[in-house]
């Protein structure tokens, strides 16, 4: 040790070999890591004792493998409300409805939860209930909301909205916190009233992260949608879960394959306008 | 194409200022500007028919929230008035039986998602590695891998859950297996994105003096990315402690399976505490995986 010590200190470049030798020795920190890993996966080791297949496990597993190669392909360009493409649409529906009801309600919370803006103590209470909605899953707001408007795709446009608000929120918290206030000063100077410096100096430094925002929330909705539906509350997720309940994995196939699509299409669609909108 | 587009004198304008011709503006001084005509009206436009459409197809309604907008405000009430039985078992012999099974089906989601994560994160590695375009040269194994990872990810949770449960039977087996496909998708993902990044100057050294394409990668790439791909692993396990949570809905085991049963007996007091009990847990776990992940940067 005292021999390392004496190398640190030295003045001239070091060989190869002693340089080596003053590697960080970390040992201990990875033994530490792999001890805490690995009581955790013995304590959780237990969730996951295999008792074999379900009853009709493998059966199921060969439905579900010949319905996803063999997909009900009426179904999936059937154009009436039953069909594939009308579920689909419904579901986006749901997404774009409940995304903007969020995005739009998200604006006052956040400027009342930014320290920036309001007193510390305002801000804080108003976390405290951004995070009180975060928490709440979004399958369990769907359940509550149910209760108000009855099982159909209005509940889920409500829960969607309900549920954007907490990660929206904090995302547009972030944009608001990085505006640069300097541009006020000079627009001051330049000779603009507050409206003004609100359009010219604020506007234009928040909108596409905002618009952002919401594009990427967007995305997950979709797919949050398609969950929705388990629980009653409209999109493509209700009639596939008829279908999987009843076994009838052709039908199965062709609402996954049209779902799969969406998503897709969905994803390449937002990046792109995400990208546009972070080069300006 | 390019030297030609930076070179021409005239950019080609887009589709839109062809139909919409800019105002010209002759300045003081002789000059002319091109005021392009604003997009926005027909932006707006189009997001008001989006809208409409959308509120026509899922039968939006403001009439049903004001009517029965007061149902919502008490059944909160009752969530925020949570069923303190199921904490005081661990000191009131009466309430022990709530206890413990709010306390089991807690562990279970725990364990799932920790098991689920530590699998799903140790299989996504190998695959990001070949996904990744610098150290993988085969194209079609690098597309035809990216692609099943977009299908996996594309899938829902709760629709994988319910398949693992038809499969494997109900219990937190199926819902383990859930939590390793949804994991195994979103870090695979995440690491080829980050190894496509790194620093290639030393594998290529290591390559150099007559290490293999694995010896290279362990050498020269796994320090690189170990630190990203720890915070990705610590970051899933925060995400999946969520997901985990909703998962018994389908039968795959955990606080689930409670949620839907105190929910199908409208016991809105129960329903808070079993969410309370989550979100200390959760925000236990994001405020540890937090911490860790900020010393690992």
């Amino acid at each position: 040790m005292a021999n390392d010590k004496n190398l640190m200190n030295s003045d001239r470049p070091l060989s190869i070999e002693e340089a080596y030798a003053l590697r960080p020795r970390l040992w201990w920190v990875y033994t530490l890591i792999v001890l805490v890993i690995a009581a955790l996966l013995g304590w959780s080791g237990s969730a996951i004792n295999f008792k074999g297949f379900a009853s009709k496990g493998i059966e199921i597993a060969k439905g579900i493998g010949n319905g996803l190669t063999h997909p009900d392909t009426k179904l999936l360009f059937n154009l009436t409300p039953e069909g594939v493409p009308y579920q689909l649409l419904q579901t986006v529906a749901i997404a774009v409805l409940g995304t903007l009801i969020g995005g739009v309600l998200a604006i006052p919370f956040s400027f009342l939860a930014c320290d920036r803006i309001v007193p510390k103590w305002v801000a804080v209470i108003f976390r405290a209930v951004i995070l009180g909605i975060r928490t709440i899953p979004s399958l369990v707001w769907a359940l509550v909301w149910i209760r108000v408007t009855g099982p159909n795709a209005f509940c889920g446009v409500v829960t969607e909205s309900v549920c954007s608000i907490g990660m929206i929120c904090k995302m547009y918290i972030n944009a608001i916190e990085d505006v640069d206030t300097k541009i006020l000063e000079s627009l001051d100077a330049a000779g603009c009233n507050g409206f003004q410096k609100i359009r010219y100096g604020i506007l234009p430094q928040i909108i596409p992260n905002f618009i952002s925002t919401v594009i990427y929330r967007f995305d997950i909705n979709v797919k949050d949608a398609t969950t929705l539906g388990i629980v009653g509350a409209g999109g493509i997720g209700a009639a596939l879960i008829q279908c999987m309940n009843s076994s009838r994995w052709s039908m199965v196939g062709a609402y996954l394959f049209g779902l799969v699509a969406l998503m897709i299409v969905i994803e390449i669609f937002s990046t792109k306008v995400r990208n546009r909108l972070a080069r300006g | 194409m390019k030297k030609s587009k930076t070179e021409g004198a005239a950019v080609r304008p887009a589709l839109f200022d062809r139909i919409f011709k800019p105002r010209t503006i002759t300045l003081s001084n002789g000059h002319t500007v091109q005021q392009p005509v604003s997009r926005a009206p027909f932006i707006a436009a189009l997001v008001i028919a989006v809208v409409l459409i959308s509120a026509r197809m899922t039968g939006f309604s403001f009439k049903i929230l004001i009517e029965r907008g007061n149902q919502l405000g008490y059944i909160l009430g009752r969530i925020f008035h949570p069923n303190w039985s199921y904490f005081k078992g661990f000191w009131v012999e009466a309430d022990r039986a709530n206890t413990m099974k709010l306390m089991t089906a807690l562990m279970d989601t725990i364990k799932m998602s920790i098991m689920g994560s530590f699998i799903g994160a140790t299989l996504a590695l190998p695959v990001a590695v070949l996904c990744s375009t610098n150290i993988n040269k085969t194209r079609p194994v690098v597309w035809a891998l990216r692609i099943l990872l977009m299908i996996i990810r594309t899938l829902p949770t709760l629709i994988i859950a319910k398949f693992a449960s038809l499969i494997f039977g109900l219990g937190t087996y199926a819902g383990t297996m859930a939590i390793i496909v949804f994991t195994f998708g979103i870090v695979a993902k995440m690491m080829y994105e980050s190894i496509e990044t790194i620093d290639m100057g030393a594998f290529e050294a290591t390559e150099s003096f007559g290490a293999n394409k694995f010896q290279a990668f362990w050498s020269a790439c796994m320090p690189q990315i170990l630190p990203t791909y720890l915070s990705y692993c610590l970051y899933s396990l925060e995400m999946n402690i969520r997901a985990a949570a909703i998962l018994g809905y389908v039968g795959a085991g955990g606080l689930g399976i409670l949620i839907n049963e105190v929910i199908g007996w409208r016991d809105y007091e129960s329903l808070g505490a079993v969410l309370l009990a989550l979100f200390v847990v959760v925000f236990i776990i994001e405020n540890t995986s937090e911490t860790l992940r900020k010393k690992l940067s």
